[in-house]
């Protein structure tokens, strides 16, 4: 036991106990804050993932500002049950634009990480204004008010030069076209703009605007960003054996 | 502070006391219990082995891999190889066989109904409804009504191509809006007065609606207003409904059109998903 009574050197000199607590912080330090300078190569190598649209941007700021991830996970994780139900598991690359992530902890409702394309426009729709139109055992609110409430999307370019800050590789040009991009993407029949917008965005899809609305609601973009969840990567040229871990 | 040497012991417990005392009372110096201490020692020799054997560290240069290999993602993956394994029979069994010899064959149906009532509750149920019933908007797959056809193959057909969705192969064609396409508010009324007299006892004179709808809507609806499965038009004279049924549902109908859209699932699901969701499908009461 002598060797535990040694601490009476510390208890009895302050400069020693204070070099002492200084040690051991530098050490705590060391393991919880070190790795974050290396969390790139927890990043895998993928093609296809892109920095959201505008559109997309504005309608995940408001899956935020409505507190979504309360409820839903975005975060398929490696395990069969989930594989099956969801899809592939996630990727840390899949979230790799965003800030803050959605990856969320609680499921009261499913995961949505990969509910891109999984259901049409008119579905979201009627899902997001009463669940219990197509879901009638769903407990999620109502969000009807998000159709009647035209999208404000006047502080996106700022949003994108933040997330630029950041590290999202927004060009001036994305930020310069942002208004159009907006409208572009809510009008499919204008396919000049589209095409625009596609080259901006790879596999980006524009959506009609609710009643071919010129002003998209705030419906419209939650929509958009709803059905570009999880299908950015081409799993076909996902390299899985390279990212085992 | 503490002298060891000379440990202080409380006569009434027999336990050492810490040495300190304030006006005459002592502070026991209780030792942890011995079973607490020995697991936490098991412990700690424990997470050494575990660094060894499994990814633990991470370091720049990428994470401690572990002597084992293991790695979540290869588990999963591993998982999945042992479950398509596991499968692989009776899904074999499944693409080789049509639809018809599944559908006969009492053991192959019994799995498809299984393998599809569980592909169906993830991915047909959030329209379709949890037992097929549907709602507004999304098909009933438990009534004796298609609008596609409510045979094997043409349940098969529309499951892998889905409808309006952008295969080509794809059912196509909406109900016009007429409302744009040149009839007036009182020939729509008069249609729908007409529609609504075909499935309910009506004593009012609809001969000018009928006269619309022989002049507009037998194309697809056919004279008799059945309907025609193979434009996913459907039977006007009976009291199923997929966008409602009373007269002002029938006006938004005429006026603005309809057309919903189902994914086409060929492009997610494999032959032998669609093959079982065909059967359970089949299965639900409704097949033909």
């Amino acid at each position: 036991m002598s060797l535990w009574n040694k601490h009476a050197i510390f208890e009895k000199n302050s400069i020693i106990l204070s070099v002492g607590i200084l040690i051991v912080v530098a050490i705590g330090g060391l393991v919880e804050i070190g790795p974050l300078f290396y969390l790139k190569n927890t990043i895998e190598t993928v093609g296809g993932v892109r920095p959201y649209t505008p559109l997309e941007l504005e309608g995940r700021d408001i899956y935020v500002r409505e507190g979504c991830y309360l409820c839903h996970s975005q975060m398929i994780r490696a395990l069969r049950d989930e594989v099956e139900r969801y899809g592939h598991y996630s990727l840390a690359a899949e979230s790799k634009y965003d800030h803050p992530f959605q990856w969320g902890s609680k499921r009261t409702g499913p995961d949505i990480a990969r509910i891109g394309g999984k259901y049409s426009d008119d579905w979201h729709r009627a899902h997001l204004n009463n669940p219990r139109a197509v879901v009638p055992g769903s407990v999620m609110p109502r969000y009807g008010f998000l159709a009647d409430s035209p999208l404000d999307y006047r502080h996106v370019r700022e949003k994108m030069k933040v997330l630029r800050v950041e590290g999202v590789p927004y060009t001036d040009e994305d930020i310069a076209q942002a208004d159009a991009d907006i409208k572009a993407q809510s009008s499919p029949d204008d396919t000049a703009a589209v095409d625009a917008l596609d080259k901006r965005y790879p596999k980006a899809v524009a959506h009609a605007a609710l009643g071919g609305a010129a002003t998209p609601t705030e419906q419209d973009a939650v929509v958009a960003y709803l059905q570009m969840l999880g299908t950015t990567v081409d799993f076909k040229l996902y390299d899985e054996k390279a990212n085992w871990r | 502070m503490v002298d060891h040497k000379h440990q202080d012991i409380d006569a009434a417990t027999g336990t050492a006391t810490t040495g300190h005392e304030w006006d005459g009372i002592k502070e026991l110096n209780t030792p942890l219990p011995k079973w607490w201490l020995y697991v936490l020692y098991a412990c700690m020799i424990w997470s050494v082995g575990y660094w060894i054997l499994y990814p633990a560290i991470p370091l720049p240069g990428g994470e401690t891999k572990g002597i084992l290999g293991w790695s979540m993602r290869g588990a999963v993956t591993q998982d999945l190889a042992d479950l398509q394994a596991d499968r692989a029979p009776m899904v074999n069994e499944l693409n080789k066989s049509t639809l018809q010899q599944i559908a006969s064959d009492p053991k192959l149906a019994e799995f498809a109904r299984a393998y599809g009532h569980s592909a169906f509750g993830v991915n047909c149920a959030p329209c379709h409804g949890a037992n097929g019933q549907g709602s507004k908007g999304y098909p009933n797959l438990t009534a004796d009504r298609w609008l596609w056809g409510g045979s094997l193959d043409q349940i098969s057909a529309t499951i892998t191509h889905g409808a309006r969705y952008g295969d080509p192969d794809g059912h196509q064609g909406d109900m016009p809006a007429w409302g744009a396409q040149g009839l007036s508010k009182q020939q729509i009324d008069d249609v729908a007065n007409y529609v609504y007299s075909l499935s309910h006892k009506t004593t009012e004179d609809v001969s000018a609606g009928k006269k619309v709808f022989a002049d507009n809507c037998t194309p697809c609806h056919g004279a008799d207003a059945k309907g025609n499965p193979d434009m996913g038009a459907p039977n006007l004279t009976t009291r199923i409904w997929l966008y409602g049924g009373d007269k002002a549902d029938l006006v938004q109908t005429i006026t603005y059109g309809r057309g919903g859209h189902m994914p086409a699932w060929g492009a997610k699901l494999d032959p032998a998903t669609i093959k079982s969701l065909t059967v359970y499908v089949h299965s639900l009461g409704g097949g033909q």
